[in-house]
């Protein structure tokens, strides 16, 4: 497995790296779910490429599944809250969108470092792919430690869960059966997040969870 | 390291030198028309640019009074800088006479050699306008700068080398493959030319409102032939920047040393369809997208240099990206 | 050679004392200059000539009487010397004009000689004592040119502060050393610096004494968080002297560096390398972003050495990964880049303080805000002056482009060194040294353009006058090394040769054999540069299209007033000043390098008050370092203040316990 396969799979991985950044630098909601949409797209087609470079059919079914919900119905529905909600013109303030890229960079450098030599004797393709999966996984999380909204917090989650999944079919051999589970434990994750964003905002007016600390600091 | 003195060699230079020079304010009204047919307008004739710099150069000077001798030597230079830079870069050929006298690095710090007499120029009346411009200019310069030393890493990194001609040579071979680290760059060599280019969204080509202006803001004070060298090296620029990633990124169909005069003319063509190619994404790019505030151009410009870094970070710890 | 060296250091310590005496006469402090820059121009010659000679030893009956005092003149120490004599030579001259105006010739004139006696001894020295007796002459001449003009508001501070960092760096060095010397330093012959060529030491002591050799150098050098000094005493001393202590006392400090760490310890460990380019990327960012946050020329000037300290330092990390690996070709061009940029710092940081103290002569002034319009009434030093801004700024067809453009033929060098920790640092150091490059462009576009550009803000600036010939002499002979430097850079190259060759075992390729004098690090496929080439093209085209603009187009010219969007405000204060035109640069870094915050009070329509606008800066490294070190002093200060008040029972107590400590120590040693 080399040449242009092997080119077209590490492109896809890094293009998932590039979006998990662009997702850090998006300040505005909707074009985060946007890019959000697109992470899951490209997602579903390194899926895609994997199932056909590995001869392995199940992986389109995860693949399916990728595009189906993660870039179709959960952006939308993560729209439409958006717009319920009316908080679609916020802009959110962060950190700061340098550092946290800086902070980016020094997770994708991390996980180079920690991966590749671990798997030394792994496939090459196999092990690259590994590396910028976890980077794409610390992004998410990353994400979701530096944004006070909750709607980007999932965002950062199901980007995080799109790592995963990129990982996951990497390393061939993974049953569908868990794939299938982690799916739908997603989709699951994401109701509730969902319902709890409704609930927080009935109570407090907002999504921005640094709210909900002051709240909590008020209570004890 | 010296060829002999070839006729074909001279040949080859002096078409590039002088088909930069040509082609330049052509390129830049091919964007000024693409953008205005996509407002529904007529938009200004394709050779317009010309005839701006042939009226320039025949108006007289209007110069302050307070004016230095730096304020009207800087035009020439700019142009002269950007004018060698251009003619370094293998655009349809490879291995031109002297393309060995300067890299891709060398390329970069020339254009950098412009933008500081530009700056000072800008400075050199004393008014608040040109002092606006300046600042605002090596602010954006500051991380373009950078970020584009990060592309020029990468791109060395993967070829094993900075001289262009044996870049292009590289990548052209099937040996250079589809690399993660390269596409990074590419985005990344986008977002600097767009800032290097003042074009939306970093800086507005077209804009009368002063606060907003910074290439403009800079220029505020020239008149007459200054004004034409000045806007005559910008359009170079833009060539530059449009043929450098023909190069780099697309080199497809560059004729290489010693190949037949054929393959040089094809090669030429094949040049003039990548510029209108890039013009045409060009103005399409700016009509679909805002101009930024100021402030929000050094993030822009601030991810460009994480892409280049990225790139090579990607490069040095695994050859296979 | 080495004897007509020890002749000239003879010379200058007699010039010194001769000095005491001379300084209030006029012609006596123009003689004593013009000695010493016949002297150092002696030593200049001295250094070029035993570049490619063999190393060249000299025992003096001095000092200590088993060691006596060592010299020895090697490839390396000739190279430094070369450096020394050139800053002192044109230092000197500069000083024949500028010394007219100083106010105290008496507190200046003696030390100038002294202070370059001690930088040559530092580099001649070959045994640990006239190491350290040559770093403290050095730092003690220097000092007192700091503290000359003591009753200016700051400068005994900034005396102070240089005073604690100097000790503290000659101690650190004493400590180095020592361990250096380990247990045969009691023997003759044990603190010579062959001795300690030829006794390997264990790794935990080698680690220890490259730790203590990057502090001692460093804090003379500028790295950061040591540099604070720096930017208080050079702007402190006269000009000239500030010339020295920037231009060629930091890299007397880099030539230590380079001794110990490169001579005396041997191939490095890649754990060091890796500390050295951390501390040098950092350094040279920051220090180029406290120079943009300047407004006072010469300390803007003075933050601008510990950028380039960072710069040279970041070459000299990459030399010693390669070296670490084995890669002798690539620890050679990372080496000769590092010297290169030695050399060219040295050149136009000296060009840049002679015309900053031009300015100050002609005006009175440091401060930009208080310039402007200079390059009408002093154009001469503004020329020479925007040379040595394109050079620092590393552009091309300069010189400081062609060292900098080496440290990135050196980055790319090698992706394949196979530690980790290189393979991360040397990216990110790519970086930084990118950043560094761009915003020093921004800085001298600020620094040229506030001052000399645009219109004058005060009625001295407005009232200048151009200075006097020898001042401009030196000027425009560095401007034109700077020049020639950066169009024939293959000479230097190939004069740094037997350095890189005596230090790593290896050299760049012979350049100066190229034809039309281009270089070429490695291969021609891989990179070549031509500054001559690039040079002549630039000439050649704004020339050609000048002529050609002018003969047939236009060439009328009409002078009137400035356009400006049609609103030309007379006041000059509408010009940008400096903290206006870093405001982007500070509102892009600031926040998080230095927590810089703006307050703006708009007074609401209708009240009269002026508006204003406050900003605060922090330098990180006072808070984060020196006060916590400030305050443990302090606090040790006051609880040993009790030992003041004791009854003398009690002094005696201690007296009898220490030596029972003592003796103690020494039963359970044996």
């Amino acid at each position: 497995m080399h040449g242009i396969s092997f080119d077209i799979a590490h492109m896809l991985a890094g293009f998932l790296v590039l979006l998990s950044f662009l997702m850090l630098y998006q300040v505005r909601l909707l074009p985060l779910l946007h890019v959000l949409a697109a992470h899951a797209f490209v997602l579903a087609l390194s899926v895609a490429w994997q199932a056909y470079i590995q001869h392995a059919p199940h992986l389109y079914i995860t693949a399916a599944i990728a595009l189906v919900f993660k870039a179709i119905i959960v952006p939308v529905a993560l729209r439409r809250m958006v717009f319920r909600m009316g908080i679609h013109r916020e802009i959110e303030t962060v950190v700061s969108i340098g550092l946290t890229m800086l902070a980016g960079m020094a997770l994708v450098a991390l996980s180079l470092e920690v991966m590749l030599p671990l798997t030394a004797k792994a496939e090459p393709v196999v092990r690259e792919d590994i590396a910028l999966a976890l980077s794409v996984v610390l992004i998410g999380l990353l994400m979701m430690v530096t944004r006070r909204n909750a709607v980007s917090q999932v965002v950062g989650f199901m980007s995080l869960e799109n790592g995963i999944n990129l990982a996951a079919t990497g390393a061939q051999g993974m049953p569908l059966v868990v794939e299938i589970s982690v799916a739908f434990s997603v989709l699951i994750a994401f109701i509730v997040i969902g319902i709890f964003l409704f609930r927080i905002r009935e109570r407090f007016d907002t999504v921005d969870i640094g709210v909900l600390d002051e709240f909590r600091g008020g209570q004890r | 390291m010296i060829r002999d003195l070839l006729l074909p060699d001279m040949l080859i230079e002096g078409v590039q030198m002088a088909s930069v020079l040509l082609l330049a304010p052509l390129l830049t009204g091919l964007v000024r028309k693409v953008k205005a047919r996509l407002q529904r307008r007529q938009g200004p004739p394709l050779m317009q640019p010309y005839r701006d710099l042939r009226r320039l150069l025949g108006k007289e000077v209007v110069l302050a009074d307070n004016a230095s001798w730096l304020f009207r030597v800087a035009p020439y230079m700019i142009f002269a800088v950007t004018w060698v830079a251009a003619s370094l870069i293998p655009t349809f050929a490879t291995g031109l006479l002297f393309s060995w006298s300067g890299d891709l690095i060398a390329i970069t710090a020339l254009l950098g050699s412009a933008r500081f007499m530009q700056a000072l120029a800008g400075m050199d009346i004393g008014t608040s306008f040109g002092g606006i411009g300046s600042s605002r200019e090596v602010m954006i310069a500051s991380l373009a700068e950078p970020a584009m030393l990060m592309i020029v890493l990468t791109v060395a990194l993967v070829a094993g080398s900075t001289q262009l001609s044996t870049i292009a040579v590289f990548l052209a071979s099937p040996e250079a493959g589809l690399r993660v680290s390269l596409a990074l760059a590419l985005i990344a060599f986008i977002i600097v030319a767009l800032a290097e280019n003042a074009r939306i969204p970093v800086d507005n080509p077209a804009t009368h409102l002063e606060l907003t202006m910074v290439h403009e803001a800079m220029v505020l004070e020239y008149s007459g032939r200054h004004l034409a060298m000045i806007d005559l090296a910008s359009f170079l620029k833009l060539l530059l920047y449009i043929s450098l990633i023909g190069c780099l990124f697309f080199p497809f169909g560059i004729a290489q040393t010693g190949s037949g005069l054929q393959h040089h003319l094809v090669a030429l063509a094949l040049w003039l369809v990548k510029l209108t190619i890039g013009g045409v994404f060009l103005g399409v790019f700016e009509m679909s997208i805002a101009k930024m505030r100021v402030f929000r151009v050094p993030n822009f410009l601030g991810a460009a240099f994480m892409l280049g870094l990225l790139g090579v970070l990607l490069l040095f710890v695994s050859q296979g990206m | 050679m080495i004897e007509a060296a020890a002749y000239c250091v003879a010379a200058l310590l007699a010039l010194a004392a001769l000095g005491v005496g001379v300084a209030r006469y006029g012609p006596g402090r123009s003689t004593i200059y013009a000695a010493s820059a016949l002297v150092c121009v002696a030593l200049m010659w001295i250094g070029i000539a035993s570049l490619g000679a063999d190393a060249a030893r000299m025992k003096l009956p001095l000092g200590l009487p088993w060691i006596g005092v060592n010299f020895r003149l090697d490839a390396l120490a000739a190279a430094f010397l070369a450096l020394v004599g050139l800053g002192g030579a044109s230092a000197s001259v500069y000083a024949i004009g500028y010394g007219r105006h100083e106010s105290e010739p008496g507190r200046v004139v003696p030390f100038v000689p002294a202070f370059l006696a001690g930088m040559t001894l530092v580099v001649l020295a070959d045994d640990a004592f006239a190491f350290l007796f040559a770093w403290e002459l050095m730092s003690l001449s220097s000092w007192a040119l700091v503290m000359a003009h003591h009753r200016e508001e700051g400068n005994a501070h900034a005396a102070y502060v240089y005073l604690i960092m100097a000790v503290f760096s000659g101690l650190t060095l004493l400590l180095a050393f020592g361990l250096l010397a380990g247990p045969q330093g009691s023997s003759p012959g044990g603190f010579t610096f062959a001795a300690f060529r030829a006794s390997p030491l264990p790794p935990a002591t080698v680690a220890i004494v490259f730790v203590l050799a990057m502090i001692g150098t460093g804090s003379k050098a500028g790295l950061v968080p040591l540099h604070v000094w720096l930017p208080l005493a050079h702007p402190a001393a006269p000009s000239h002297v500030s010339a020295l202590m920037s231009g060629v006392m930091t890299k007397v400090a880099i030539y230590g560096f380079i001794r110990i760490v490169f001579d005396l310890l041997g191939t490095p460990s890649w754990w060091s390398a890796v500390v050295v380019l951390v501390v040098g990327g950092v350094t040279s960012v920051m220090g180029v972003l406290y120079a943009l946050m300047e407004h006072d020329l010469k300390r803007l000037l003075a933050y601008h050495t510990v950028e380039n300290i960072g710069i040279i330092f970041i070459g000299l990390g990459l030399a010693m990964a390669f070296w670490a690996n084995g890669l002798a070709a690539g620890a050679a061009l990372a080496l000769t880049a590092a010297l290169f940029h030695v050399f060219n710092h040295s050149v136009f940081k000296s060009l840049l303080f002679f015309g900053s103290g031009a300015v100050l002569t002609a005006t009175g002034e440091r401060d930009m805000e208080h310039l402007g319009g200079l390059i009408h009434r002093m154009p001469k030093t503004a020329f020479a002056f925007l040379v040595g801004c394109v050079a620092i700024s590393a552009l091309p067809p300069l010189n400081g482009f062609v060292s900098e453009w080496l440290t990135f033929q050196a980055i790319v060098l090698h992706p394949d060194l196979p530690q980790w920790g290189l393979k991360v640092a040397i990216p990110a150091d790519g970086a930084l040294l990118a950043l560094s490059a761009a915003l020093a462009a921004a800085c001298f576009v600020k620094a040229f353009g506030v001052s000399f550009l645009g219109r004058p803000r005060t009625t001295q600036a407005a009232q200048a006058r151009e200075v006097d010939a020898f001042s401009l002499a030196s000027m425009f002979t560095l401007a034109a090394i700077c020049l020639l430097a950066g169009v024939l850079p293959g000479a230097v190259i190939d004069a740094l040769a037997p350095v890189t060759q005596a230090l790593v075992g290896a050299h760049m390729p012979t350049q100066m054999d190229r034809a039309w004098l281009s270089i070429v690090p490695i291969a021609e496929a891989r990179s070549s540069y031509d500054g001559l080439l690039i040079f002549f093209f630039i000439a050649v085209s704004a020339w050609a299209t000048a002529l050609a603009v002018h003969r047939f187009a236009s060439h009328r010219l009409r002078r009137g007033p400035a356009w400006d969007c049609g609103f030309p405000d007379p006041s000059p204060a509408t010009q940008y000043t400096a903290g206006s035109f870093a405001q982007p640069i500070r509102r892009v870094f600031g926040t998080v390098v230095f927590g810089s915050r703006e307050t703006v009070t708009m007074p609401p329509p209708g009240d009269t008050a002026p508006a204003r606008i406050e900003k605060h800066i922090h330098d990180p490294a006072w808070e984060t370092f020196y006060a916590p070190v400030a305050a443990a002093v302090g606090g040790t200060a006051d609880w040993m203040n009790v030992l003041q008040f004791l009854t003398i029972r009690r002094y005696l107590a201690f007296v009898f316990v220490a030596l029972i400590m003592l003796l103690l120590v020494l039963a359970l040693w044996q």
